[in-house]
């Protein structure tokens, strides 16, 4: 090859560099407007975050199901349009504060729904606290998320309470041994332990309830060791996603476990039933909503809404997806203004909301006061079993 | 030896790109600016991968674990006392790093070399192993760092991960770290040590039996190369404000390891060009996922879509484009002249070997 | 532990290895010949695993229809493979054919998450897999004898193919040297295909019988198995098919007593495979079979 060949390439690259850039930045004028309100003609942009590919695109997947839903049922406000931007975060750190910051630059987003993941929420967070930009979480659970954030705000309840729920469940069952199985790399499954934990010693005194703790990881799909050895206990808690929860009991039931399982809302999925088969009947879980129990009034019209869209049952994740989109869009009219403080002012004072997941009340640390439901798996369908206060 | 006319140029083009880089850190948007810390953050990835595997020939799949290291140092020591309380809810953090908290500067500087301790320590097995069998073990103990920072919950916080660690990171720091580190290897690779290097890489036996000392550099290599892959660890920690160890699965050394090969092994200047494409044709291609107007034709956002073509580019690229985007050639002053003159000299076919026999 | 639990465990721990040694085969046939890491091995698994979901729920088949179908099918996209991202790269570095195959990777896992979707699938076993076999104390359902007995038999056609047929000789006889083999007069581009398509038909019995074992899949389900297998290749001393088989067995069921025997230590459970591996190549550099050279294919 000739070097001059070679100098040309050198050019062309970066001057596609160059052009590239540019491209993902036609609003590449000095950062100084952020003062005034970023309006992009009538409409008003809430942007959505979530992790459409890599390792959590389940999740992302369903909780896009809600909000897609809610977009399609409430696409004005202040009597003007809503775009709602989604971009994907793969999963990934670096990726979701990339996201949010694209959100808030380039499509001007004046309040944000997302991410599935506390991890990607963690990430996003940084960046719009930094911006200014209010963020309404959906299913991030993790306490850290909201914690010393003014702008991040979240739909569901946090890990100690949910924890808490499950605790209260087995000491009123009274049941005397329980066996801990937790997925060591999700923070969501290692907090849940935690708190699950920390409430059972409160409720009766001591750890010796608790009689094994083992773990798993991410991607691991044989539980069958970990089971051997937690196999006598009365009962087995497992906060985790569903998918992994499904086989678990799958095994577990397979080894001759006859004991009660238990788990947290990632396990409100279709799937868990078309997955566990006949061992996930009898499965009890904490979550946030059942359509029976009409939790407010607005589950059951949700409900026969997503069922008649997709043709299956909501998961948990779309629910809150549904009520974190239908919380910013009430906050906007609150606010009665697209500014991005006003509507972060309004989502904090959010009182009583009765969204889908229940009477939703924002509480000083960013996060959702709300009651859980526990849920029992009962002929292939959730079962509503009783409600927990706060 | 006088200054020459092209460390002359190379100054003069230092300095433009520092007053660049002074005026992008005060106008652009912060979405740009993160894209070019990446930019810069990928590129530290992939000119020390160059160095392990284009250089020395140690096909080395450790990255992710060095980045790892490198990331929880920096990041355990600039995060502010009150921070690491706030993390540590659920198991207190050891005493020792409590209060810890280090300027970015020095906390840099210890990232690297944990890092490159932990690159000697891989590179211990790496004298017995040779091509793939190295690739799997140091793969290998890059995940086992991994299963150790989800474990080792009162050092690193575990699966919950850190957050609240300063935003240090700006374009000075990326890139000046880019700079030092091209400058670093630059000159390594132009001394007897990258001679020899590349002796290893060529026939290990032959370098030996000429009287290289196999252990002493292959633990060079990895030591300069991890020292550099912990600094961008770092960066990368106080560039996104919060760590945890999902973000150092061997996802991200097969990342770089593409990335390397894109812009051609042996190429430090390809590294650095194939880095930048990279990151930002991600971004760029995130208009696809919208709906969008042709005539009549209304067609729907896939999510998803841009990572299915994303794969496909780099696959053609790949495919395509097999010495890289740059072959082993690096920019130099003399051939942009040659360019400009339009002068088609016989002998400079200079690629980086080339250059300096 | 109980002797029941042992044999409990045991049982387990041969299922799984069987599994990764189905895997393991497919890396190290195509490794043997092309000195290829072939990262795009996990997901054949995946696609395996998915096509015959589909050919049961979609197109109704009854599973002894669609699982060997899926498996053919499956074999045909791995030819396409090889032929479209590896061929054109043969006479490169290595590293561009194992980053070409990192491209596949990509492609495939993303590709799936677009058409499958990301959420997982629940995979029906066929009703007999599902009967519950007592042994002593120990309960096992029927599909892990089954799982152990058709990679059995798996691996004999293999054995047989590669060591009494003539593609099987041209096999090893590439794995040797391709240009010598190519200038005896055979047809290299035909026997790498070959190699590819048993490969992969391989992987596409191994995902299957991996969705039997664990019912659910997804389109990322092939990763952990495709590391695991190829840890398992690399035990075995990678190029060597019964090495393969070895390592697989072996991982799958030290994997499965560490944690039998120390629940504490469950949580570095990923974490033991690597050490295992990395013990092992310092005191035996290529692997346990590596440096018999008789099986090399």
């Amino acid at each position: 090859m000739l070097p001059k060949k070679i100098t040309l390439n050198l050019f062309s690259i970066i001057l596609l560099i160059a052009l590239m850039l540019s491209a993902c930045a036609p609003a590449a004028t000095p950062a100084v407007n952020s003062g005034d309100v970023p309006e992009t003609g009538d409409t008003i942009v809430i942007g959505v975050y979530e992790p459409m590919t890599g390792s959590q695109a389940a999740g992302g997947q369903q909780t896009m199901q809600g909000v897609n839903l809610a977009y399609e049922q409430k696409g004005t406000v202040l009597g003007r349009p809503i775009k709602m931007v989604l971009v994907d975060n793969r999963s990934d750190k670096a990726e979701s504060a990339t996201a949010m910051t694209r959100l808030i630059e380039y499509e001007k987003a004046v309040a944000i729904v997302g991410s599935y993941g506390s991890s990607n929420s963690m990430a996003g967070g940084e960046v719009s606290e930094a911006a200014g930009i209010p963020v309404m979480g959906c299913s991030p659970t993790n306490p850290l998320v909201t914690e010393g954030k003014q702008f991040y705000f979240r739909a569901c309840f946090i890990d100690p309470f949910q924890g808490r729920v499950m605790a209260k469940y087995a000491f009123e069952k009274d049941i005397k041994k329980i066996a801990i199985i937790k997925n060591i790399s999700q923070d969501y499954s290692v907090g849940l332990a935690a708190f699950f934990r920390t409430s059972w010693k409160e409720l009766t005194g001591s750890e010796d309830g608790i009689v094994a703790d083992v773990n798993y990881q991410d991607g691991d799909q044989d539980f069958t060791a970990q089971l051997g050895a937690i196999k006598d206990a009365e009962a087995i808690y497992a906060p985790g996603y569903f998918g992994d929860a499904a086989l678990l009991m799958k095994q577990a039931r397979e080894m001759g476990f006859k004991g009660l399982f238990m788990g947290s809302d990632a396990w409100e999925a279709p799937e868990l039933i078309s997955i566990g088969g006949s061992a996930a009947e009898g499965a009890v879980f904490s979550s946030h909503y059942s359509a029976e129990a009409a939790t407010t009034a607005a589950s059951k019209p949700f409900v026969d809404a997503f069922t008649a869209k997709y043709n299956e049952t909501p998961s948990a994740m779309a629910a809150l997806g549904y009520d974190a989109y239908m919380l910013v869009v009430d906050a906007i009219e609150r606010a009665n203004s697209a500014d991005p403080k006003a509507i972060r002012d309004a989502m904090a004072a959010t009182k009583d909301y009765q969204g889908v997941t229940g009477s939703i009340t924002i509480n000083e640390t960013g996060d959702a006061v709300k009651d859980a439901v526990v849920l029992e798996v009962k002929d292939g369908m959730f079962k509503y079993l009783s409600t927990v206060k706060p | 030896m006088k200054i020459s006319r092209n460390t002359l140029l190379t100054l003069g083009a230092l300095i433009i790109f520092a007053g660049f880089l002074y005026v992008a850190q005060n106008m652009f948007n912060t979405y740009i600016l993160r894209i070019i810390n990446l930019c810069a953050i990928y590129s530290i990835f992939a000119i020390t991968f160059n160095l392990i595997y284009g250089y020395t020939g140690q096909f080395s799949l450790g990255h992710a674990g060095f980045a790892a290291v490198g990331a929880y140092v920096a990041a355990l020591l600039t995060m502010s006392a009150q921070q690491k309380e706030a993390n540590f809810f659920l198991t207190p953090i050891v005493p020792a790093l409590a209060t810890m908290q280090w300027p970015f500067l020095f906390a840099i500087i210890a990232a690297g070399l944990l890092a490159a301790l932990v690159g000697s320590l891989i590179a211990w097995p790496a004298l017995r192993l040779r091509g793939d069998y190295l690739a799997i073990a140091t793969l290998g103990f890059s995940e086992i760092i991994r299963v150790l920072l989800v474990n080792m919950q009162p050092v690193t916080n575990g699966a919950l991960g850190l957050k609240g660690i300063p935003p240090y990171t700006n374009l000075f720091w990326s890139w000046g770290c880019v700079v030092i580190t091209l400058f670093v290897i630059k000159r390594l690779t132009n001394t007897s040590y990258g001679r020899a290097l590349r002796a290893i890489r060529d026939d290990e036996v032959a370098a030996e039996a000429l009287g290289v000392q196999l252990a002493r550099h292959k633990l060079m290599a990895f030591a300069v190369s991890a020292f550099f892959v912990g600094v961008a660890g770092a960066l990368m920690a106080n560039l996104i404000s919060t760590i945890d160890p999902k973000v150092f699965l061997f996802f991200l050394t097969y990342q770089i390891v593409g990335i390397t090969v894109m812009g051609g092994m042996g190429s430090l200047t390809g590294s650095t060009i194939a880095a930048c494409l990279y990151t930002i044709f991600l971004e760029v291609l995130r208009p696809i996922e919208s709906p969008f107007t042709i005539g009549n034709l209304h067609v729907p956002g896939v999510p998803g879509m841009r990572m299915v073509l994303f794969s496909i580019l780099l696959l053609i690229v790949i495919l395509f484009y097999r010495h890289g985007l740059m072959g082993t050639r690096e920019f130099s002053w003399d051939r942009l002249f040659e360019f400009f003159r339009g002068k088609k000299k016989a002998s400079p076919l200079t690629n980086s070997e080339g250059e300096q026999e | 532990m109980t002797f029941d639990q042992f044999i409990q465990n045991l049982a387990n721990g041969i299922s799984l290895g069987s599994l990764y040694a189905l895997i393991a085969i497919g890396y190290t046939m195509v490794y043997g010949i092309l000195r290829l890491i072939n990262f795009a091995h996990g997901d054949i698994v995946m696609l395996g695993a998915y096509v015959a979901f589909y050919g049961v729920v979609m197109f109704m088949l009854p599973w002894w229809v669609a699982f060997p179908l899926a498996i053919i099918l499956t074999a045909g996209i791995g030819v396409i493979i090889e032929r479209a991202a590896y061929r054109p790269l043969r006479s490169f570095p290595r590293i561009n054919l194992f980053t070409s195959a990192v491209a596949v990777s990509f492609l495939l896992e993303n590709l799936g998450n677009v058409i499958f979707g990301g959420r997982p699938k629940a995979f029906e076993r066929p009703a007999f897999m599902d009967i519950a076999l007592q042994i002593g104390e120990a309960s096992v359902l029927s599909y892990t004898p089954i799982i152990i007995v058709t990679a059995a038999i798996l691996f004999a056609i293999l054995i047989y193919i590669v060591n009494r047929t003539k593609v099987g000789m041209a096999m090893r006889a590439l794995s040797k040297d391709i240009e010598t083999t190519g200038l005896m007069g055979i047809n290299t581009d035909r026997i790498i295909m070959f190699s590819f398509m048993l490969g992969s038909a391989l992987a596409a019995a191994g995902g299957i019988l991996w969705a039997i074992k664990f019912p659910q899949i997804n389109p990322l389900m092939g990763v952990m198995p495709g590391l695991k297998a190829f840890i398992a290749a690399v035990l075995g001393g990678i190029g060597n098919i019964t090495g393969a088989m070895l390592g697989g067995f072996l991982l799958g069921v030290v994997e499965i007593m560490i944690v039998a025997f120390f629940p504490d230590l469950s949580g570095y459970r990923d974490a033991f495979a690597y050490v295992i591996l990395i013990l092992l190549l310092l005191f035996r550099p290529t692997g346990i079979m590596g440096e018999v050279q008789a099986e090399k294919v």
